[in-house]
This record gives C-alpha cells, structure tokens and sequence, in this order.
C-alpha cells in the first residue's frame, strides 16, 4: 500500500452549520448558553459548532454519534450538498491543499464533487438517478468531469459494476428494480468512477439486513485496501465502525466530543457520553 | 364601416412591447431562455401561443405570413392561426416559403433555404433541454448558468445504452455558440443542421412555459453528440416522394396495405417541385 499517513488528504478548521438567525446570547455565551444545540432565546439550531477534522491519505476516519449530532451535515457540506455558516476546508487534491474549498466558484465547486469526491449516501434515492440505467448511473459522473467517449465510459461502468458483484445481465436495469443492497452496490460503483481521493460514506449499511451488511461492508474494505482511497465514514453503528475505521471521532450535539484510535475509543472511552455509547452496543 | 373590434395584431401596443423587450433579450444571448409574462390568447395554451404572441408582436402592415403545422400548410391549426393573423392586421398570406417575411412553424424548418431577412418563429412545448434529468425550474437554471449540461448528454448516453443508438425522434439538444443547450422545438434531427449559420433570424417561443429564445442569424449551432456516436440526421437514403418525386428531403411515412410509401412532409416544397416539374414538361412541348 503506498498511503502516507502523515499527508493530509482532507482538513476542516472550525466548520459550523446553524439554522435560524442567532442572537448575541448563542453567539458568545458558549455551551452553557445552548440547551444541547439550541438556543431557547432565539430558536436557532446550531447542527455543527467549530469542528476540525483531519482525514489522512488511505486511513478510514469513522463519525458516530447518535441522531441529530450533526455527523451527515459534515458531510452534505463537504458534497456542497448544503452550505456551511462558517469554517474552511482543504483538500490536499484542489490546489495543493491551498485553497479553500468552501469559497471556490459554484463551477470549481462542481469540479470538485465530480472529480475530487465521490459520496455514497444512506439513501440510494438521493444518490442515484433510479429510472436510468446502472451503467448511465456510473457514467453520469465520467460525463459531467468531460467524457465523451461512450465506449470507454461503457467499459469503465461495466468494469466498476463487476466489482461491486452487479450481475453484467442486470447491468442496463434501472436502479429502481433493484434490492437495497444492490442499490447500495450501484451507489458505491458511481462513487468510485473517477477515482476520487477522498470517499464519502452516510451510513452504507443502515437499513440493509445482516448477510447483505457484511456483503457491503466487505466491499468498502477492499476497495479501501486495494485503492487506498481516504474515506470518511458515517455511522451510529459502532460495530461498523469498529470493522472499518482506524480513527474515530464522537460527535454531540454539533461538537466533537472525543476523538483518537477506534480501539482506544471502545476500549477505553474517556468522556462520558462515549461511554454511554460504548456500553450501550449489543 | 366595418367596426374595429381590435388593435393591429390583436395586442395592445404595451404587450407587444413586453414580447419584444423578450425577444432582444433573446437575441442578445443565443439560447437563452428569456422569461417573459405569457398572455392569454384566444386559442388554448399548448397549441401554439408562444409562437404566435411572437408572431403578433413582430408583424406589421408589410409582412407576409406564412403558418405551417408539422410541414403543412393546409392543416386545421396552421390555418386558424393564420387567419387570426391576418384577421386583426389584413395583412397578405402565403404558402410560398421565399415570399414569406414571417414563417411560423411547429415541428419543422421549411426544406426551401431562408434568406436574409425572413423571421422564422417555432412553437415551444417544453423549452428545458435538461427538464428530462431535473424536473426542478430552480435547479435548471442553475445549471445553464453554470453551463453544466452533464444531464443533456446523460440523457443521450441512456438512449444508447438501451436501444444502442441515440433515438432522439425530435427536439434533439444543440449548443448554441458554445455556450448554451437548447431544445430546438420538437423539430426532426433532419432539421437541426438547419439551424447552424442560418440566414433568417430564428425565434423559438413557449407560451405555456412562458419563455422566449433565439438562434440570431449565423449563429453556430451543433448538435449534442458523442465522440463515438456522432450527430446523425435521420436516414431516407434511397426514399421518394410518390407525389412530386424529391429526394433529400424530409417525408412521412404512410403505410400502406401494400408497404410503406413516402411522401413529402412539407407540403408547399411538394407543390413547388410538382409545379417546376409541369412547367419543365410544358416547355419541352411534352403535352402534345
């Protein structure tokens, strides 16, 4: 594997997310201005406060926390499929890691998510277009990064698809007609079209059954040993977790509430609602 | 004295000038689709009221229209618009593609070359290249702004997925000057090299839609394709007119008990060759 652990795929510094329009109280009184992440003077709901995270080259950094921590959010901002309120990102890929991505034009933006990044969310729904077919799926990101040969985004659809064990009958189906595990699989063939970086994953195996759950989880291992891609992985499923990450961070309410090795995070948790989390797994 | 029951044209003098402010606006960006404050017309929404409120705010005394519904001149719709036309302004009809100044059309581009000078307005059903991809207004417009036509080209890239070929029948997608997609108006592929450097200044309207675009003359326009599977117009290589004997143009296809025949689709192209024909025979002292 040629990861460089010390490169840093991907930094955020001190990115906040808040909906409503915030007071002076929730702007300067901290914590204890905020009931968990909202302020009962004016009603704003604050999703992510001031987190900085760093995802090195090849390693799985692993978000839990329960629902409403604000771990999605993290990611629909870095998929500019919401917009920050505050804080920077750094992709070591987009201008050396010099630039920020967050106040790039709407057009650099796009050339980020389709060539940088690839997302797979929890809902195959928003993440695939389910009337068209598998491989027009896969295609559409070789397209909008400016493919325009149909032979080679054929064979590179067809190639990634086999991959993730689509049967190559099934291939030119809709997703629609698809089981949800299979859904899933196309979702992670499209986002590994253009060899993105840095892989975005919104809890893949929620919602899946056990045998397809290994299935999927199974997958995202191997293409993370074979590719070294850098991934940021999303789950309230420590157990996924557990399998998957080298790093993980707690989230709470917006905050990251503890951060380090996953096993040092399960075996020895030091805040107390990681502890919480911790013991409360089956 | 026969009482004037309507201003020239049918609209006021203010609503002819919104349809113009539009149509500059049009002109000025290629492919762009202007929003415009769509009237009500005595003829329902979707049967060509975007074309014909161009029509109407363009016209005047000297003009000569022209109205053609999928190639002909004689069909219901054709005739009812043209007859309101000349109905509010008396200005002269013709079916003559070289004597009009105004062709209005549906579904097609006149086989006889414009000229200079000549206006050609299409009926509009859906002006959205990318409505097929992302059925949100919002959403699109963002997309053009950002010239991100992915969805255009998606579009295209299932048809050969499925069927192995692009089967784009009409409104196959252009890119104007480079810069945006445009759904041409459900004209056949046949039509869309039409557009490229076109003499006559071409204006697209969709009144339900409530948006007005234009291909200004010579302006360059190509068609969306692949670099394996290039643009290809509809095949009628070795096709005949049974009326008028033309090849090279665009014909339907009856079918017949027997087998298919074809014919012109654009009827007055038909009558001009069948006329010429005559005339030729005539010459040549052949009806002796």
């Amino acid at each position: 594997m040629s990861s460089n652990f010390d490169a840093k795929a991907l930094d955020l510094r001190g990115v906040s997310k808040w909906y409503g329009p915030t007071c002076p109280r929730c702007r300067e009184g901290g914590d204890t201005a905020l009931e968990m992440n909202y302020c009962p003077a004016c009603g704003t709901v604050f999703a992510l406060r001031d987190i900085s995270l760093t995802l090195y080259e090849g390693e799985v950094l692993g978000v839990v926390g329960e629902s409403g921590s604000g771990k999605s959010t993290i990611l629909n901002c870095l998929y500019y499929d919401q917009e920050p309120s505050l804080g920077t990102a750094f992709l070591s890929s987009f201008e050396g890691g010099s630039v920020d991505i967050f106040s790039v034009s709407a057009q650099a933006k796009r050339g980020i998510r389709n060539s940088l990044l690839g997302k797979v969310y929890q809902n195959p729904v928003q993440g695939l277009k389910m009337r068209f077919s598998s491989i027009s799926n896969v295609a559409e990101k070789l397209i909008a990064a400016g493919q325009r040969r149909v032979a080679t985004m054929e064979a590179r659809a067809i190639d990634l698809l086999g991959h993730v064990n689509i049967p190559s009958y099934r291939m030119r189906e809709a997703p629609e007609f698809f089981s949800g595990g299979m859904q899933q699989r196309v979702q992670i063939a499209k986002a590994l079209s253009n060899n993105p970086p840095v892989l975005l994953l919104d809890e893949v195996t929620t919602g899946l059954d056990q045998s397809v759950q290994a299935k999927v989880l199974d997958l995202v291992k191997q293409i993370q040993r074979e590719l070294g891609i850098s991934m940021l992985l999303v789950s309230h499923d420590l157990g996924v977790v557990r399998m998957l990450a080298d790093r993980t961070a707690v989230m709470l309410g917006g905050r990251i509430v503890e951060e380090g090795l996953t096993d040092q995070i399960l075996e020895d948790p030091q805040e107390p609602y990681t502890q919480e989390l911790v013991h409360s797994m089956l | 004295m026969r009482k004037k029951l309507y201003n020239f044209a049918f609209f006021d003098e203010g609503s002819k000038r919104e349809v113009r402010r539009a149509i500059l606006k049009a002109v000025a960006i290629p492919g762009y689709q202007v929003p415009f404050a769509s009237r009500e017309m005595p003829i329902a929404r979707g049967w060509g009221t975007g074309g014909l409120q161009i029509t109407l705010s363009l016209v005047g005394r000297d003009d000569v229209i022209k109205v053609i519904d999928q190639g002909a001149d004689e069909s219901v719709n054709a005739v009812s618009i043209k007859r309101l036309v000349s109905g509010t302004t008396g200005i002269a009809t013709t079916e003559d593609t070289r004597e009009a100044t105004i062709i209005q059309s549906r579904h097609r581009i006149p086989e006889a070359p414009l000229v200079e000078g000549q206006i050609l307005v299409l009926q509009v059903p859906t002006p959205e290249p990318l409505r097929f991809v992302e059925p949100s207004e919002y959403a699109t417009k963002r997309l053009h702004a950002e010239k991100e036509y992915s969805g255009a080209y998606l579009a295209l890239f299932e048809e050969i997925m499925k069927h192995g070929h692009v089967s784009t029948g009409a409104d196959h997608p252009v890119t104007v000057e480079d810069r945006y997609v445009m759904a041409p108006s459900p004209i056949p592929r046949f039509d869309n090299p039409k557009l490229n450097g076109s003499r006559a200044l071409i204006l697209l309207g969709a009144g339900r839609e409530k948006k007005i675009y234009a291909v200004p003359p010579f302006a360059k326009v190509a068609s969306l394709d692949f670099e394996d599977h290039p643009f290809e117009v509809e095949s009628l290589v070795g096709k005949r007119c049974r009326v008028c004997g033309a090849t090279g143009v665009y014909m339907d296809e009856i079918v017949d008990a027997a087998a298919a025949v074809y014919q012109c689709n654009d009827t007055s192209h038909c009558d001009a060759v069948l006329k010429a024909r005559r005339a030729a025979f005539d010459g040549e002292g052949g009806a002796a």
